[in-house]
């Protein structure tokens, strides 16, 4: 069994992503008892004594984060739900963005309450369509409902809320980057300090959460902290949503508690590997954590602990399950195109490095590597490693040196021989 | 672009004073939907509109991989060429769209039907390999798919 439920406790039906199906079961009784029995504070405690960590792929405990935020220091606050979801390997967020709106909307007025939010903002990426739609038609329906705006619920709290549309860029989802972004500006990130907590969007205090992060919310608020931290392990409370995907039957989004087993999880909700291949390996939380080989990965379970224990990250919660046959250089090459891409260009050691470990990987791939090239990728790996702004370019780092780690024969073969040791794709070959 | 003007004033209802500046992203966006690119005319009227430096609209136009500042072809497709969808064929199917279409990832084809980019991450690697027709996802893709999606395509052209 995966365990308990925070989220997907409801059928998905024609209508189960509207206002009278989301109150039908229980929704925006949360914010209901937090403006009439809770003081702002009170919120922010019980989301750190529930103990929720982000789920955008840092892990920062949310409640936290809240706490950082001075109530009636005079200077507005903002809060921002981080929907650009793009690590790629990830799309649960679009699950919750797509069927249940509400419990987001919910947990943005329990956000804004607590850190006394007057503004605030959804930013999601610019090619979501689904999703943009059934938010921006739930927010609608709250709005007519009363529940934004003005005297929500009959009482003196007041929020807006913006859906503010990216426009496709990666490094948008960096919570800085962001904040320029929804500035109306390009997307660069920005140094720290100071934190966003203490100069954010328009240099005021500003919390980013990601979307998987604020929907817990209504439920601690409604069930208590103690209840929550029921579900998974001590150290790693609640559910994760793992988005999962690669040479498996059954990819998809599905809930577990922290603490599950991944064999179980590969046999059971991935509905075990595609074609009856073998499994070589995972990249466990999107593609900027490091592999995992399945010696590795087989024996542990899926928590915060178990994972840096095994030298990787849960990270954004996106898995991507590779089967034996699956050529790695190849998949490098692929990676490195990507970071190439959405490096925004501010840090020389990105900008450059980026471009180098991509054509050094093409290079690879079209059999003109040369043997020191393996050493190459490692330096460049290593000189971006908290030499940038943002962690971008360490990001790229560590999966270049995670697959360098574990699959260096493959590389040694494939510049030594000029191609792969399989048949060079990526695709299962089975 | 002087026309949406009405619809942008709307919008500023829900944003705190003073945030001109970010309502660049969301009307260039509109613009672009409307004329299917951004022209130079727009970024004139915008400036002027929102009051922000001409340069921070070039560089938005330059940075996010959505914008454009010419025509493209009638169908824009967007095969995501990410780690997921290429464990799942992604390759294959692009050369599949090379062999129908006669046009390689950046170009259009002579009628101007179509159009092929190639594209990271969509955020969609569960129904990999994917990719975006317009502004909507077309999903598990395989070579039957995509003979469908080209044939109707094209008929609606037709008409």
């Amino acid at each position: 069994m995966s365990g308990q439920r925070v989220f997907m406790d409801f059928p998905i039906t024609a209508t189960s992503h509207t206002l009278a199906d989301y109150r039908a079961r229980g929704g925006y009784e949360a914010i209901g008892k937090a403006l009439r029995e809770m003081q702002p504070e009170q919120v922010t405690k019980e989301v750190a004594t529930a103990g929720v960590l982000g789920h955008g792929g840092a892990a920062f405990p949310a409640g936290r984060k809240w706490g950082v935020i001075t109530l009636n220091d005079g200077q507005p606050h903002y809060l921002c739900m981080n929907a650009d979801e793009g690590e790629p390997g990830t799309f649960k967020d679009r699950w919750l963005l797509e069927h249940t709106p509400h419990l987001l909307l919910e947990g943005m007025l329990l956000g804004a309450y607590a850190l006394q939010a007057r503004h605030t903002f959804v930013y999601i990426r610019g090619e979501f369509d689904l999703a943009y739609r059934r938010l921006a038609d739930a927010l609608e329906e709250a709005y007519a409902a009363g529940l934004f705006g003005e005297q929500i619920l009959g009482t003196d709290f007041a929020c807006d809320l913006v859906i503010y549309r990216g426009a496709g860029s990666y490094v948008c989802g960096e919570a800085s980057a962001m904040l320029t972004s929804l500035e109306g500006k390009k997307g660069y990130p920005r140094n720290r300090p100071p934190r966003l907590t203490v100069a954010g969007l328009y240099q005021k205090p500003t919390v980013v959460n990601n979307v998987e992060t604020i929907a817990n919310v209504p439920y601690i608020v409604k069930h208590g902290s103690a209840r929550f931290r029921e579900i998974g392990t001590p150290k790693s409370p609640g559910t994760q949503l793992l988005s999962v995907s690669g040479h498996i039957n059954t990819p998809g989004v599905y809930e577990v508690e922290y603490g599950y087993p991944f064999a179980d999880f590969l046999a059971n909700e991935c509905g075990g590997m595609l074609r009856g291949a073998t499994l070589k390996c995972v990249i466990p939380g999107g593609i900027s954590t490091k592999v995992l080989t399945a010696a590795d990965i087989m024996p542990i379970t899926m928590d915060h602990q178990a994972f840096l224990a095994a030298g990787s990250q849960i990270g954004s919660q996106g898995m991507i399950i590779v089967a034996e046959g699956t050529c790695m250089v190849s998949l490098l090459q692929v990676m490195t195109r990507f970071y190439h891409h959405e490096s925004c260009g501010q840090c020389t050691p990105c900008r450059e490095g980026m471009g180098w470990l991509e054509k050094i990987s093409n290079r690879i791939v079209a059999g003109r590597g040369a043997p020191s090239d393996i050493e190459r990728l490692y330096q460049i790996s290593r000189a971006n490693d908290g030499t940038t702004i943002c962690g971008l370019g360490d990001a790229a780092g560590y999966a270049t040196v995670g697959i360098l780690d574990k699959y260096r024969e493959e590389f040694e073969y494939y510049i030594a021989n000029g191609r792969s040791m399989y048949d060079g794709r990526v695709e299962v070959a089975v | 672009m002087k026309h949406l003007i009405p619809e942008f004033e709307q919008w500023k209802l829900r944003y705190p004073a003073g945030f001109e500046s970010s309502l660049t992203i969301p009307c260039l966006r509109r613009i672009q939907e409307e004329r299917g690119y951004v022209a130079e005319s727009d970024i004139d009227d915008l400036v002027e509109y929102l009051g922000v430096p001409r340069i921070q609209l070039e560089e938005v136009l330059e940075f996010y991989t959505q914008f454009r500042r010419a025509p493209i072809g009638t169908h824009h497709l967007q095969v995501c060429h990410n780690v997921s969808c290429t464990m799942r064929g992604a390759e294959r199917l692009l050369r599949h769209l090379h062999d129908r279409l006669g046009i390689v990832a950046g170009q259009t084809t002579p009628d101007g039907c179509f159009t092929i980019s190639r594209v990271e991450c969509l955020g969609s690697c569960g129904t990999a390999p994917m990719m975006m027709v317009n502004d909507s996802y077309l999903e598990n893709l395989d070579v039957a798919v995509l003979d469908t999606m080209i044939a109707e395509l094209s008929a609606e052209r037709a008409q």
